[in-house]
């Protein structure tokens, strides 16, 4: 053409933003992965002023939950303005009935999806095709991209053919593998898109929005008379879809060189074997069916579905090659007890329809982003050879159940000779995957090379690895899929310890090059190394080499953060670039990433990047293995057979070989597999002093991993003890004889800090010394903690009905039933989870909104809610993120249910079981640990007698079923305790009206909201309880409007428990608020203030933090107990004193509220204002409250 | 009556400036202070250490938990038109300067020869009328001797003077050994002023927690003693500007200053007790004592006291103390 192209080194999301953007007047959205960072640089570009190509700048409004998000889309269509919106999986499920409408009503739009897996048995946010193809009756088309260039190209093809066919678009593409792939491509300039898109179709479209000017109405309610003719009006605009978007992509064509078809088909002209896919499987397939032609001079070929909706049968039969004998159809999706997947369906019935003589067969492939290797095509090519080829088959994994795999050989390759690949074994906090992006971009913007980045994160929050996996070449990387063991042309392991516990060197190809971050020297490495990894070096003659990169950045004042050295270091040694031009562009890239955060940081990051190279040495290799060290088991041998099995399989990162047969088929997991997970990822350890502790129980409160625990003992215990096992005397009276110890589960430990921030005791002698202090970890400290747990666990666990339970000293010595999560370290929100286990968590049951809490909480391999010495512990599932407080009230209802069934059949059996024991099992209070207790007994001694009964021959068949079934629900009997758990974006936006719905009900649930105000989980996008003045993604200028008020409109219902809380502030209230809510037999709330990481604070200090929140009367802690209104009191109690700092002296240790006085410190000062007076009125609100009477409030129903 | 004076090579219309301190943080007070009749204004200091670590303490918080998770690979939008510490100042010095007729001092405490020839060359970019030099430097490294921590303050005045050519003061503490000849030689490497002295935050003890307890104290009227013996040593001795600090508490030490020889004297502790409109109070008095005295200006008053002009020069060396002790009588 001409023209200069434009490179740019993006992911898919960017790429597909990019256009929509420009054009679309409005995006209406709601954040869920993988596709939220497409509406967060809609918003940054708005906040920036970037224009669409009519020079207008997009509105972006985000909404409380898909559903809206659809509504909004529909409704700013009708009214003529051209609207998009960004979405996948549950989000596109919640969008669908406004679907129907906006197509039935023919209006253009795009929806553009990072398609990612539905919630069945499980959650998943990877990417396959489930989502959208759930959406294939709604009536819009569906363009699928393959690659970054694709979404970024098909993008403006889908705007261009919806608003010239009316009919609305999904633009998809798949989640992680493609919206997260970092890619070369040619970016469209704005006057290249505009022309696609005329001004004539943008006022065409306003024409047909609703204006009062010209009335008319749309939406109306048809009967058996007309609905029926109406729907068939659209068929002539589905029947012309296909050309019009034919024809845009030879526009396009025209205008860029790119060509695309409808179905394109790529490889041998003459092919017999054909494989049909869509997305980004089909570059994986293209590229090994000319690898397989080419080098085996196989007759294979790949028919890529580019557009699937509206199916045009004549572009798809004139694109398959009249050779093709046979053809695989490959879904990345499934469609349980369907006769196949929708493409392979598809396929099927069109050569049916044809009568063509071709055998079709269908498999599936890649759900939830499982890898699709060239190895898995070329599985499915030589099925394809059989004489009956396998139909409905599966690749990629091992169905030894129902047998439905196809074989394939994994080492099968078709990387390039003349491609770098490269992978980083990171830290999540190390900035490894920031260095590495840089890096792609700078070698795919400056230089003619192309280059391709993948990023995998693990499941962890805390502690957390993640795999770079990096491609360089000649030529444009198609290869969406990992860098396989052997193929790595450099490996970097930049966490020494990694190189300890796995062998991340089976990814390095033969003679490859190995840069390890180490803190020993290069004279002195080799003999600190595992066995198993000097085996690889020697055998594969891999290029060794170190750098203590944590000294040079110390040195160089970059604190800890080694990314800018271990990047130099990978361009000195990987030969992609020239070494001094590759300095020469680190330097650049540093500039501009860091210019606007001042010269300070651009001079430290050069000077790290000039130490760099005198801190690199080449290890000389020995000829022999000399190291005895192992690998540590990853699992104990004491561990249950389902652990070592299954879930070590997965910590190992060896899931993808687990067949099926060794996987639950329903989803369900066991409890308390954490506590094998012994994940050693603190750089510093609280150790405990016991001389100087006063036994307050502060330090096991807050602690988000449960890692500091406390029991009490006869001293007489301590026989046997390891030396160096800390306790004290218990320093409470009435405990004669007895020891009190508090055991830090080293392993376990995040070194947070939170701990000994809270820690009241101080040295009377030693400055800065406390009770808790953090010390380096050291592997002596390990070693000795280990033995230490060892004995504290078998130390009997106390009683707890000897436990006072009310106070905070008391409750450090309930067994937490919730451990050792992966939240981030210092999490804000585990505490109060870990409490609610302490205090309830042998009759819990909990239904978990999505968000941080369900992942912490069920995110595999392992789960942190635990069960006790008995067995018992919380029952705990998560259903969906909109759905939780029907969810839970559901289980509160089947719960009464089921007692109401077992106190019908108690009385009934009275005569059988005794009045006795009757009565006093109906009639328990079921209040204290103590009654609770009886009760089990009671309740034991009821079961022996049923199955008794049941067993005895003598019993009558009537009441034999009575006895049996009595026995299936008898374990109601024990109260149950349910909580609904989830974060503010549930309680306040998507989940609002289910848990108002649910409140409202008058039923026993408990409601604990973990209230971070933003949506932590997606990254820090605003809810409805982000504060006035605080920044968030979509609130970028600032939150303008008030946080809600959810305490004072479940107050509003009279006979809701309401308790808010700040650990941080007071633990005792904290404590209080959760028994009250429990005990209070109607529904309660608990809205608990969760200081978070996307508060952009230290975490050591969060409590701290909650402590100021409520010290300046942003979080008044308050309690509304119906009961006391029953008992003509008050029923709403203040529990913390009037402010005492002004809000600014809490809020401005917050990096959120800090930006805007470092953006606009003009606005910055005007909402802070707005903020404290909003703060003063809702105390002035509560304080008024709290002196009026009981018969001012609501009365209890 | 004649309230003007010359500091700096500058005609101000008063002798009373108002000293960096919080107070001038809002562009609002600066303003209240032209009006009340403050001479000039040095804006709060400029820490570059201060600067660093914002800097580094925002990059930290902003970027934590950033590519760690599949799900939130930041936590933070990308800020906008985002300003780091020296901006915003820079943005204040410009807006003081535009709706102000007096003149506007930078104030800057630098750490590195960069930050104190950067920063000090934004100051005179945003349109500042001179720069004040606070260097706030402990020695606490008992290996630096003297005549290093001389050659210090030496090294950051050559560096500040080759990259600005507004007028540079150097505020000064006064533990040098020859706190006299200090001042000359910085007045012969060309400081265009020296403000004594510079008060130092010294950390206390609290003795329950055993901690160091920082605590920032209003200065009080003794503290005068020290600046105005130093002041009233040098007026007339060395060639540049001297201004008076620490111990303002109102119109008396404004005139004690000013009679040992202060070209003006800066004041913030009393503006922070009674407000800023306390300056337009201390110019009455001034004027009301000048008046009963028959002083026309302040040029006339300036080091009527100084130990150049007054009748016994000894009167400011050792003999004062003992005069001290002679005169004193125990209860």
């Amino acid at each position: 053409m001409g023209k200069e192209k434009r490179i740019a080194t993006i992911d898919a999301n960017e790429a597909t933003a990019h256009v929509a953007y420009r054009v679309n007047e409005v995006c209406a959205i709601y954040p869920i992965t993988p596709s939220s960072p497409m509406a967060e640089l809609c918003d940054e570009w708005a906040a920036r002023g970037i224009p669409n190509i009519w020079g207008n700048i997009p509105d972006v409004v985000e909404m409380q939950h898909e559903g809206g998000a659809a509504g909004a889309v529909h409704g700013s269509l009708q009214a003529g303005s051209l609207t998009t919106t960004f979405t996948a999986s549950q989000g596109l499920l919640l969008m669908i009935p406004n679907m129907y409408k906006i197509a039935g009503e023919l209006t253009p739009a795009v929806f553009h999806v990072a398609a990612r897996s539905i919630a069945a048995q499980a959650l998943s946010i990877f990417g396959d095709h489930s989502d959208v193809m759930a959406c294939r009756p709604t009536g819009f088309a569906m363009l699928a991209s393959a690659s970054v260039q694709m979404a970024h190209d098909f993008a403006l093809i889908a705007q261009a053919s919806a608003m010239r066919s009316r009919i609305p678009f999904i633009h998809f593409f798949d989640g992680f593998r493609t919206s997260h792939e970092v890619n070369k491509l040619s970016m469209l300039s704005d006057e290249e898109i505009k022309s696609m898109i005329p001004d004539e179709l943008l006022w065409q479209h306003r024409q047909r929005a609703l204006n009062p000017e010209h009335p008319f109405i749309r939406g109306t309610a048809q009967n058996p008379d007309t609905y029926f003719q109406a729907r068939e009006t659209v068929n002539s605009y589905y029947l012309k879809a296909p050309a019009i978007v034919e024809r845009m992509m030879d526009e396009f064509a025209e205008l860029t060189g790119r060509r695309y078809e409808l179905f394109q088909y790529h490889g041998n002209p003459q092919a017999e074997r054909v494989i049909i896919l869509m997305g980004s499987g089909t570059e994986t397939a293209i590229e090994t069916a000319r690898f397989l032609e080419k080098e085996h001079g196989e007759k294979v070929g790949v028919l890529q579905v580019n557009l699937y909706r509206p199916w045009s049968a004549t572009h798809f039969l004139k694109a398959l090659p009249k050779t093709v004998k046979s053809l695989a159809v490959l879904d990345r999706t499934k469609e349980p007890g369907s006769l196949g997947e929708p493409l392979y369906q598809d396929v099927v019935n069109t050569i049916a329809e044809e009568e063509k003589a071709i055998k079709v067969v269908g498999g599936r492939y890649g759900l939830s982003s499982k890898e699709f290797t060239p190895a898995m095509v070329k599985g499915v090519f030589d099925e394809l050879k059989k004489k009956t080829p396998k139909n409905h088959f599966t690749v990629g994994i091992n169905d030894d159940v129902t047998h439905t795999s196809v074989d394939y050989d994994p080492s099968f390759s078709i990387e390039p000779a003349d491609e770098t690949r490269a992978m980083f074994f990171g830290l999540g906090a190390d900035g490894t995957v920031g260095a590495n992006k840089n890096s792609i971009k700078i070698i795919g913007t400056n230089t003619d090379l192309y280059a391709q980045g993948y990023f995998v994160y693990d499941s962890k929050k805390s502690g957390s690895q993640t795999v770079s996996h990096l491609r360089f070449g000649p030529r444009p990387i198609q290869r969406p899929y990992l860098i396989a063991e052997g193929q790595a042309n450099f490996v970097a392991c930049h966490q020494f310890n990694f190189i300890r516990k796995k062998d991340l060197l089976k990814y390095a190809a033969p003679g490859a090059t190995f840069l390890l971050n180490s803190p020993y020297p290069a004279d002195e490495v080799w003999d600190k190394l595992p066995r198993r990894i000097q085996e690889e070096i020697i055998a594969k003659q891999l290029k060794f080499y170190v750098i203590d990169a944590t000294k040079v950045a110390i040195a160089t004042g970059m604190g800890r953060r080694i990314n800018t050295i271990m990047q130099t270091c990978f361009f000195a040694l990987s030969g992609v670039l020239p070494k001094e031009e590759a300095i020469q562009q680190i330097k650049k890239a540093i500039e501009k990433t860091y210019s606007k955060k001042g010269k300070t940081v651009v001079e430290l990051n050069f000077k790290a990047v000039d130490s760099t190279l005198d801190n690199l040495f080449e290890v000389k290799v020995p000829g022999k293995v000399s190291s005895k060290l192992e690998f540590p088991a990853i699992v104990p041998e004491t561990a249950p057979e389902f652990v070592k099995e299954v879930t070590a399989a997965m910590m190992r990162g060896e899931g993808d070989l687990l067949p099926v047969s060794k996987l639950p088929d329903d989803g369900t997991y066991p409890s308390a597999t954490t506590r094998w997970e012994k994940r050693d990822i603190a750089t510093f350890i609280p150790v405990w002093e016991p001389d100087i502790c006063i036994q307050c129980g502060n330090c096991s409160f807050v602690c988000p991993h449960s890692v500091i625990r406390a029991k009490f003992f006869h001293k007489d215990l301590l026989n046997g003890a390891p030396e160096g096992f800390k306790n004290a005397p218990v320093n409470a009276r009435g405990f004669p004889e007895t020891q009190y110890t508090l055991q830090i589960y080293g392993e376990d430990c995040t070194g947070c800090g939170l701990c000994v921030e809270v820690c009241p005791a101080k040295s009377l002698k030693e400055s800065g010394k406390k009770a808790i202090n953090l010390l380096l970890r050291e592997d002596d400290m390990i070693e000795e903690t280990k033995k230490n747990v060892a004995f504290f666990e078998k130390l009997p666990h106390n009683d707890r009905t000897r436990v006072d339970a009310g106070s905070v000293r008391g409750a450090q010595f309930l067994e937490p039933l919730f451990e050792f999560s992966g939240a981030c370290a210092g999490c804000g929100e585990t505490p109060y989870v870990r409490l609610l286990t302490q205090l309830f968590g042998d009759r819990l049951m909990v239904a978990n909104a999505t968000g941080c809490s369900s992942i912490y909480g069920g995110n595999q391999p392992t789960t942190p809610w635990s069960v006790n010495k008995d067995g018992r512990g919380p029952a705990w599932s998560n259903s969906l993120f909109e759905d939780n407080a029907e969810f839970g009230m559901g289980m509160r209802v089947a719960a009464d249910k089921q007692l109401a069934i077992a106190t019908r059949l108690l009385k009934e059996l009275a005569p059988q079981l005794g009045n006795t024991l009757v009565n006093e099992i109906l009639d328990a209070p079921q209040r204290t640990e103590g009654e609770l207790r009886e009760q089990r007994i009671r309740v034991g001694v009821l079961k022996s007698k049923l199955l008794k009964l049941s067993n005895d021959k003598k019993t009558p068949e009537a009441v034999k079923k009575q006895a049996d079934d009595l026995l299936t629900v008898s374990d109601q009997l024990v109260r149950r305790s349910v909580w609904l758990i989830g974060g503010d974006g549930w309680a306040y936006d998507i989940g609002s009206s289910g848990l108002d719905h649910a409140l409202a009900s008058g039923r026993n649930i408990n409601v604990l909201v973990l209230d971070t105000e933003v949506y932590s989980n997606t990254g820090g996008q605003m809810s409805k309880a982000t504060p006035t003045a605080a920044t968030a993604k979509f609130a970028y200028a600032g939150k303008r409007v008030g946080k809600k008020d959810l305490a004072l409109q479940a107050i509003s219902y009279g006979n809701v428990y309401v308790a808010q809380i700040a650990m941080g502030a007071n633990p005792q209230q904290t404590l209080l608020a959760m028994r009250e809510a429990e005990a209070y037999p109607g529904p309660s709330l608990i809205l608990a203030y969760s200081h978070c990481i996307a508060h952009g604070i230290d975490m050591q200090k969060g409590m701290q933090q909650q402590d100021l929140a409520v010290a300046s009367g942003y979080w008044p802690l308050l309690r509304y107990n119906p009961a006391l209104r029953q008992a003509g009191k008050n029923p709403f109690v203040l529990d913390s004193p009037g402010p005492r700092i002004k809000l600014k002296d809490y809020a401005y240790n917050e990096m959120r509220y800090k930006i805007l006085t470092r953006t606009n410190p003009e606005e910055a000062d005007r909402l802070m204002a707005l903020a404290q007076e909003l703060t003063d009125l809702r105390w002035k609100t509560y304080e008024e409250m709290a002196m009026l009477g009981a018969k001012d409030f609501a009365p209890v129903a | 009556m004649d309230l003007t004076t010359k500091y700096m090579g500058m005609q101000l219309r008063s002798p009373l400036v108002v000293s960096a301190s919080p107070l001038s943080e809002k562009l609002d007070n600066i303003l209240q202070m032209e009006d009340a009749g403050a001479g000039a204004v040095v804006l709060f200091s400029l820490f570059e250490e201060q600067i660093r670590q914002e800097i580094a303490q925002f990059e930290m918080l902003a970027t934590h938990g950033a590519d760690s998770f599949a799900e939130a690979l930041n936590y933070f939008p990308t800020p906008v038109n985002y300003r780091v510490g020296i901006d915003n100042y820079l943005e204040l010095l410009l807006k003081a300067k535009e709706r102000t007729n007096i003149p506007i001092f930078g104030s800057l405490n630098g750490i590195t020869s960069g930050g104190w020839m950067d920063y000090a060359q934004s100051f005179q970019e945003a349109g500042a009328d001179g720069v004040e030099l606070n260097v706030f430097f402990i020695p606490a490294d008992i290996e630096i001797d003297g005549r290093e921590v001389e050659q210090r303050y030496f090294e950051i005045l050559k560096w500040v003077k080759e990259a600005v050519d507004i007028p540079v003061a150097m505020k000064l503490n006064p533990y040098f050994s020859a706190t006299g000849n200090m001042a000359r030689q910085l007045a012969a490497k060309g400081a265009d002023a020296l403000v004594l002295f510079n008060r130092f935050y010294e950390p206390d003890f609290d003795i329950d927690q055993l901690e160091i307890a920082h605590s920032l104290e209003l200065s009080v009227a003794n503290e005068i003693r020290l600046p105005l013996q130093w002041i009233g040593i040098l007026h007339g001795k060395v060639d540049t500007s001297l201004a008076a600090t620490s111990g303002v508490q109102g119109s008396t030490e404004l005139i004690k200053y000013l009679l040992a020889g202060a070209d003006v004297v800066m004041a913030a502790s009393c503006l922070f007790r009674n407000g800023i409109g306390y300056i337009y109070q201390m110019l009455a008095e001034l004027e009301e004592w000048m008046q009963a005295r028959e002083f026309n200006s302040v040029d006339e008053m300036r080091g009527v006291m100084s130990q150049a002009n007054i009748s016994d020069p000894t009167a400011y060396e050792r003999a004062n103390y003992i005069k001290i002790l002679q005169g004193y009588n125990p209860v």
